[in-house]
């Protein structure tokens, strides 16, 4: 269905191909799974199967990509729209209408569908994705997750043969990832739609994927197999594959189930160990309050009296269903906007009261839009600008990037990076001048699992020196890993607070991979279980 | 093909093509008279119908925007007549040390006398150019430019993505002048005062202008511009009569702009251009066989708003040719501006929409937040229920229309 003939892609003024001598096929009804590092082309990938790569970007494409027969050298992307449906990276950027609705069908409109099939698919789509409250709701309205939601609603509506998305997933809470995938699943079961995703968070994905294709970045070839066959040495793998390697299993697994069926003689090595159990929490003093917050945007109330307290030293997730209000209770930490009600405090000040020098030097946010925070015209410019800002000594906020993603290419500009690239500048830019109080939207979107794992060194340092973050992920692997403390909102409110290891262990939504795996004993991460192995075998 | 679907409950608003009709007519009356009073008539008109309609969209702010740009207008006028001269004669207000300039550069001076009438033609003029801003911020801040785009009839459609550009680039700058202050915040460097505005200005512009483009490519991916096989003649006969009807209708606008440089103020110009311009439409529109979901119908509520305007302009252009007195404002003798009742009477015809139109509610009853997400303001909340119990078993039913 998807064909890619020794195609070779290189940017306007890249010294080396993004994409090198790439031969690819994805059989029609097939799940295909593109996994690597960060910037290593994946989203390049994507975007030539329907021709915006290189029609809309520039650059130099030599090869053939073939869609359903059709050439992109022939077809331009508005030719391909009735095969191929396309979400991108960053659903709210690629929204053409302003009400969910009318984004619907768009693209059935432009297929000039006859208005009665538009209406029921609109419908079908509506209750698929969960969406029919919002239906005539503004799109700039929306949570992040909801806008993923709308945004794969809008190409499933044109009904197209193949499917594309990029990180269809990373914004939604674990529930409806599982939802989207299952429907996902679904539709290539019953109706022989080609889907081809690439996604960050393989714990999500991979159980679904029928083949997985290695993209490595940096020129190497491409593999290409079955997700287990691929997983055995990808640099990129779950906790779940992690596990397995570390266990010895053969076939590694790629769901909770199959890793249960496995399990046996790993518990029986660890029935002499105990887990870690939950630590008392930090002691530090309060760095920040909110006093029965309330705010509203229009007749909704996204935070409702919400109280928290956040210590020095503590490391508090903050967790919750799409539209919960997790973004809005960062905002307000931050002072983007004075509440409706309540009282804000941030280290003795109210943040919206501040003038932008003093904010910074108390709160450090990274947005969801990481982009945002961004508009050097280089990496290195962006970085020697962020260490004049904030009076650091020059060189430090490159050193900080340096050690979340190292070898980034400093001559380019932050809009041609990879989104995994750009939150990792905009994290370093925020993280560099060490504020007491660091906020963190979704840190980890876009960004590999080495790189996760650098991003957890950093935090667990800051936290160490004194620093608290607070950061809304949907991650629930990043939760497990770094948390102290989390909270779940829900409509607003503060429906549970505590230590992050019985929160997420209690709950079958938040529970990490490995707790899964080794329920009821609360095991969180492939790292707990080798220290303890490696005790065990110490004494054995 | 069945009948199309009528807009959804509590969500109608007015066509966007009859609020640009109607701000493109007062900014056409605005440039047919000098006379202050009647500039700060049409301006007040404008900002009082934009104040009485506009919904809480994030583009709606683009009147407080250009309302400010105006404001600038004037004053960057008044300075340059001040410095460089317009030297009028007539009453002497102050005098300036003159700079002594050589003589390669005769007929500009800096300095000098400066004199009421010179202050006074520059303050008119700026005015002028200030409610012509005003009234393009006022259709963009109450016409949904999504909803224009998806108006746009499809023989345009070979110049898809700039005039995908062009369209939206106005309301995705004043949307990106938030952002960007939002952002600078959180980044520690000043939001307001020169040095805010200096950091402000280069972001603001490049983020637009990529929200533009990534637009005109979301919309190409999604089948914008795709065309059904046509007779060639058909589509030569389309693009030429548009093309010729286009290059007539500027030619009229400038007629009706510039009074006198065409006979009969330009207005056969427009007609006929616009003749010429409906006919290619409609052979050209057969190129592409679009159909519409919800479409935006053009009932009297739209007839009411372009009508008030093309009643604006029309007097206006009427009182010019009939050469009815206190149109222009004369400067000398210098004295106080006359008001020309007929024309008063017919800008405030301008005010019909602040009634005629109806509300539109962006935010519907089951709850919208008024902001757009912007660097943590996001307003991560969902008034519908949890995902979770929300997704249906079945998957989406291939329609026989495919």
């Amino acid at each position: 269905m998807i064909r890619f003939n020794d195609v070779t892609f290189t940017y306007d003024g890249a010294d080396r191909p993004t994409l090198d001598r790439v031969d690819l096929v994805v059989g029609e009804g097939e799940l295909c799974v593109a996994v690597g590092p960060t910037g290593s082309g994946k989203t390049t990938l994507l975007r030539a199967v329907n021709g915006l790569v290189p029609h809309f970007t520039g650059g130099r494409l030599s090869g053939d990509v073939l869609v359903d027969g059709r050439s992109t050298r022939d077809f331009p992307p508005r030719e391909l729209a009735d095969v191929v449906g396309m979400v991108g990276q960053n659903p709210a950027a690629s929204f053409v209408t302003d009400v969910v609705e009318d984004e619907l069908a768009y693209t059935m409109e432009n297929l000039g569908l006859d208005p009665a099939v538009m209406r029921r698919r609109v419908e079908d789509a509506l209750d698929l994705l969960g969406l029919h409250d919002l239906r005539y709701r503004p799109l700039a309205t929306l949570s992040g997750g909801q806008q993923q939601r709308v945004a794969i609603g809008a190409v499933l509506t044109a009904s197209p043969r193949v499917l594309v998305l990029d990180e269809p997933t990373s914004a939604l809470d674990p529930a409806a990832a599982e939802e989207v995938l299952a429907s996902l699943t679904r539709l290539v079961h019953d109706l022989g739609l080609t889907v081809l995703l690439a996604e960050h968070r393989l714990e999500r994905v991979l159980p679904f994927a029928d083949t997985v294709v290695l993209v490595p970045g940096r020129g190497e070839p491409l593999s290409v197999g079955s997700a287990a066959d691929i997983m055995v040495d990808s640099p990129v793998a779950p906790p779940l594959v992690e596990l397995g390697r570390l266990a010895g299993w053969h076939p590694l697994p790629l769901s909770v189930r199959d890793a249960r069926r496995l399990v046996a003689p790993l518990r029986e090595r660890l029935a002499g160990s105990e887990p870690p159990k939950a630590e008392p929490r930090a002691g530090g003093p309060a760095v920040a309050r909110l006093d029965r917050v309330t705010v509203r945007f229009g007749d909704l109330v996204a935070l409702d009296a919400c109280e928290l307290e956040v210590r020095a030293g503590e490391v508090v997730a903050v967790m919750g269903r799409n539209g919960s209000g997790k973004s809005t209770l960062l905002g307000q930490l931050a002072g983007v906007r004075a509440p409706n009600s309540g009282r804000v405090d941030v280290a003795g000040a109210d943040p919206t009261a501040l003038a932008p020098r003093d904010l910074v030097a108390r709160v450090g946010l990274v947005p969801q839009d990481a982009g945002l925070l961004l508009y050097g015209d280089s990496v290195a410019a962006e970085c020697v600008g962020a260490d004049r800002d904030t009076g650091l000594v020059p060189g430090a906020t490159a050193a900080v990037l340096d050690r979340i993603l190292p070898g980034l290419p400093t001559d380019r500009h932050p809009r041609d990076l990879s989104e995994g690239q750009r939150l990792a500048l905009a994290l370093a830019v925020v993280l560099a001048p060490a504020p007491p109080l660091l906020l963190l939207d979704e840190p980890t979107r876009g960004l590999d699992y080495p790189g996760k794992a650098r991003l957890v060194t950093l935090l667990e340092e800051l936290a160490a020196a004194g620093h608290a973050v607070v950061m809304a992920t949907h991650d629930v692997e990043l939760v497990a890993r770094v948390a102290t403390r989390a909270v779940v909102l829900a409509e607003g409110e503060v429906v549970a607070d505590g230590p992050a290891r019985d929160v997420v262990c209690h709950s079958p939504v938040f529970a990490p991979q490995v707790a899964k795996v080794l329920a009821p004993d609360p095991w969180l991460t492939v790292d707990e279980v080798r220290d303890a192995l490696e005790v065990e075998a110490v004494r054995g | 093909m069945s009948r199309p679907v009528l807009a959804g409950p509590g969500r109608r608003g007015l066509h966007p093509g009859a609020w640009w009709l109607w701000a493109a007519c007062m900014a056409g009356a605005a440039s047919r008279t000098t006379n202050p009073i009647l500039l700060v008539l049409i301006g007040a008109v404008v900002l009082y119908v934009a104040a009485a309609r506009r919904t809480d969209a994030p583009w709606s702010r683009s009147i407080v925007v250009f309302l400010r740009l105006g404001l600038v207008v004037i004053l960057i006028r008044v300075v340059l007549v001040i410095v460089f001269g317009n030297r009028l004669p007539g009453h002497t207000l102050f005098t300036l040390p003159q700079v002594p300039l050589p003589s390669w550069a005769a007929g500009v001076s800096i300095g000098g006398p400066v004199t009421a009438e010179a202050v006074l033609a520059a303050v008119v003029q700026g005015l002028r150019l200030a409610v012509v801003l005003v009234c393009f911020g006022a259709a963009n801040s109450l016409a949904s430019p999504y909803r224009l785009l998806r108006c746009l009839p499809a023989v345009l459609y070979e110049a898809g993505v700039a005039i995908t550009v062009s369209l939206s680039f106005a309301p995705e700058l004043v949307m990106a002048i938030t952002d960007v202050r939002a952002a600078r915040r959180l980044r520690g460097r000043p939001t307001r005062g020169l040095a805010g505005l200096r950091g402000t200005a280069v972001p603001v512009l490049e983020r637009a202008l990529d929200r533009s483009l990534q637009l005109a490519s979301s919309m190409d991916a999604r089948g914008y511009g795709r065309r059904v096989p046509v007779a060639r003649g058909a589509r030569r006969t389309a693009t030429a009569a548009t093309a010729c009807g286009l290059l007539l209708v500027v030619a009229g606008v400038y007629g009706v702009l510039v009074a006198g440089s065409l006979p009969g103020g330009g207005i056969p110009f427009v007609a006929v251009g616009a003749v010429l311009v409906g006919a290619g439409l409609a052979v050209g529109g057969r190129r592409t066989n679009r159909t519409r979901y919800r479409p935006d119908p053009w009932l009297l509520p739209e007839w009411l708003v372009s009508g008030s305007g093309i009643v604006a302009l029309g007097t206006l252009v009427v009182a010019g040719v009939l050469g009815v007195p206190g149109l222009q404002y004369v400067l000398s003798p210098l004295r106080l501006p006359t008001l020309p009742v007929v024309a008063a009477v017919g800008i405030l015809v301008g005010l019909v929409p602040a009634w005629a139109a109806p509300v539109e509610r962006t935010s519907s009853a089951r709850g919208g937040p008024t902001s757009r997400p912007v660097a943590g303001t996001a307003p991560d909340t969902g008034a519908g229920p949890a995902p979770d119990d929300a997704v249906s078993t079945v998957g989406l039913p291939r329609g026989n229309g495919a």
